[in-house]
């Protein structure tokens, strides 16, 4: 029912043009492009925080924006960029805050579902600290336990590496990874072609607002799309699964 | 969320009430019955004193709570949306109309200057006004109003009702009677039970605009509900009391390291603390010996918060250095 996240000639004045596209559940799927493509109005618009100018965005087969916000916000978990927390709560009830479009924080289900991001995020021994005595890799893991308390069909996140460090961003990217491989739908805006090349399913590049290329990491990712979209001549080291990118 | 924390406050009103009831002017023994007009005293007139200092300390506590988590700000007071300096214009204008004298009308022009405000306020909240633009106007409504309560004052027709206007401003809950109750009670009533109702909205706010949108949380709708529960709570305050300020920046500050910090957990013992403060500040007022009256409520209150808010903002300093 709610397996495919889609949309059908999907503009934005100034941002996006005309896209079309269809991006399944079981996957993670990297969306990249040089800075201003449109990646983050993109998938502001496939959580349904953006209304588009013309064309639809549907969320299996459903126009978004005739879906009631609770139960959107029920199936699609969103993780903006730069996240913020106004005050400063512990761990606990910050991913209580994701039980919000079930309205259950107290009752069993949603205690439940709290315990089992917090297990899966390894946040247990952090569940009583504040927020602000985290650092910045449990406080993005911290964040990520929030989106997943809801239990969302799909999980969307707006560059969910940045400013973190090799071995916090190599983790988070394996827990997305799994959650993907349990049958959610993972849609990640990312800034590291290696991390897409190595980690994403299938590649979105996105350039001037449209869809440069599309297609799994090798193909979508190719020296050439980098060359063109970029403008930066790269070439590709390493095995499959363990890429890095030579640029110069 | 501390789970004593509603029923500690509680037991404290408790004991406060009857307590401010005894002090005053005339101090009632209660194991003395031979005091002059004792029940006249306490029916008609500590009794609904104590009363209104717990509706308006309700709806200021409660209004600052759900202020500060709608701004996502701790400096956040009730009167950022221009409500109270509405509030305070329209009473003005009716001394200055003179029709102050007919004691229904002044909270009705109160209210009605509440009100003008809050519909001020939805006008300008669009479809996509974000939480600044949304206090920017709030700001430019609270200019205006004051603007124009001082050139009511300074217009003002005769010296006396200048002096009115200015005394009243400077919000006190002497002299008041059941009357002012039974304006005050529901609307404070109606205008927190709203804002308890935004309280869910609030915790996703925690999160930032964008990602409380992603919960399910409309922003328009939020912004009707925070209209209509500030408006009623801080309306109904100043139309009976005048303007009482600090009160809603002070109470959430106090009360909020005692809770788990979420603002829908605030709002309750924020309403419950403010209550308390007000009854306290109220009663310390009356038996204070001050020549030629009594010390004015909001003058106290202010008394005691700007230290306060020194001492806050040291603190905070040291905290950054």
């Amino acid at each position: 029912m709610t397996g495919t996240l889609n949309t059908v000639g999907l503009g934005i004045a100034g941002r996006l043009r005309d896209l079309t596209m269809t991006i399944h559940a079981g996957e993670v799927t990297a969306i990249c492009g040089p800075n201003g493509a449109g990646k983050s109005t993109l998938l502001s618009c496939l959580a349904g925080l953006v209304e588009p100018d013309t064309g639809v965005a549907a969320l299996g087969g459903r126009v978004m924006h005739a879906v009631p916000p609770r139960e959107r916000a029920q199936c699609i978990g969103y993780l903006p960029q730069s996240p913020e927390v106004a005050w400063d709560v512990t761990v606990e009830v910050l991913v209580g805050l994701g039980r919000l479009p079930w309205q259950d924080t107290g009752t069993g289900g949603g205690r439940t579902a709290i315990d089992a991001a917090i297990a899966t995020m390894d946040l247990e021994a952090f569940r009583k600290r504040p927020v602000s005595q985290l650092s910045g890799g449990e406080r993005a893991r911290a964040l990520m336990a929030r989106v997943l308390a809801t239990g969302p069909a799909w999980l969307l996140a707006d560059e969910p590496l940045a400013n973190l460090d090799l071995g916090h961003a190599l983790a988070l990217m394996g827990r997305l990874r799994e959650q993907g491989r349990q049958g959610r739908g993972v849609v990640l805006v990312l800034h590291d072609l290696a991390t897409a090349m190595n980690y994403a399913d299938r590649v979105m590049v996105l350039h001037e607002g449209r869809i440069a290329a599309d297609g799994e990491p090798g193909h979508a990712l190719s020296e050439d799309v980098i060359r063109n979209v970029w403008g930066c001549p790269a070439r590709w080291l390493g095995e499959p699964g363990a890429r890095a990118l030579s640029l110069g | 969320m501390n789970r004593r924390l509603i029923p500690i406050l509680v037991v404290l009103l408790a004991l406060a009430v009857p307590l401010s009831l005894l002090a005053g002017r005339v101090w009632i023994d209660p194991f003395a019955s031979d005091t002059h007009n004792a029940s006249v005293i306490l029916l008609y007139l500590r009794l609904p004193r104590a009363l209104l200092a717990l509706i308006v300390g309700a709806g200021l506590g409660g209004a600052g709570a759900a202020m500060q988590g709608y701004l996502r700000n701790p400096l956040a007071d009730p009167g950022l949306f221009g409500i109270a300096p509405g509030a305070a214009l329209g009473a003005v204008l009716s001394f200055w109309t003179g029709y102050a004298a007919s004691v229904w009308l002044l909270p009705v022009f109160a209210l009605v200057g509440a009100g003008g405000a809050m519909a001020l306020l939805a006008l300008i909240a669009g479809r996509e006004a974000g939480v600044a633009l949304f206090t920017m106007a709030g700001l430019m409504i609270s200019s205006l109003a004051g603007a124009l309560t001082s050139l009511a004052i300074s217009l003002s027709p005769t010296p006396f009702a200048m002096s009115e206007i200015v005394t009243w401003l400077m919000g006190a809950l002497a002299d008041r009677s059941w009357r002012e109750v039974v304006i005050a009670g529901p609307l404070t009533l109606l205008g927190l039970g709203v804002l308890l109702v935004a309280g869910r909205g609030l915790d996703a706010l925690t999160l930032g605009e964008a990602a409380a949108r992603s919960l399910g949380f409309e922003p328009r709708r939020q912004q009707a509900l925070m209209i209509a529960g500030v408006g009623l709570t801080v309306g109904a305050a100043v139309a009976v009391a005048g303007v009482i300020g600090f009160v809603g920046l002070m109470v959430p500050h106090l009360v909020r390291p005692l809770t788990d910090r979420r603002p829908s957990s605030l709002l309750v013992p924020s309403a419950l603390a403010g209550a308390l403060l007000l009854l306290v500040a109220d009663a310390g007022c009356r038996v204070l010996p001050l020549a030629g009256g009594e010390l004015r409520l909001g003058i106290a209150l202010a008394l005691i918060g700007a230290p306060f808010f020194l001492a806050l903002l040291l603190r905070m300093r040291r905290g950054l250095a």
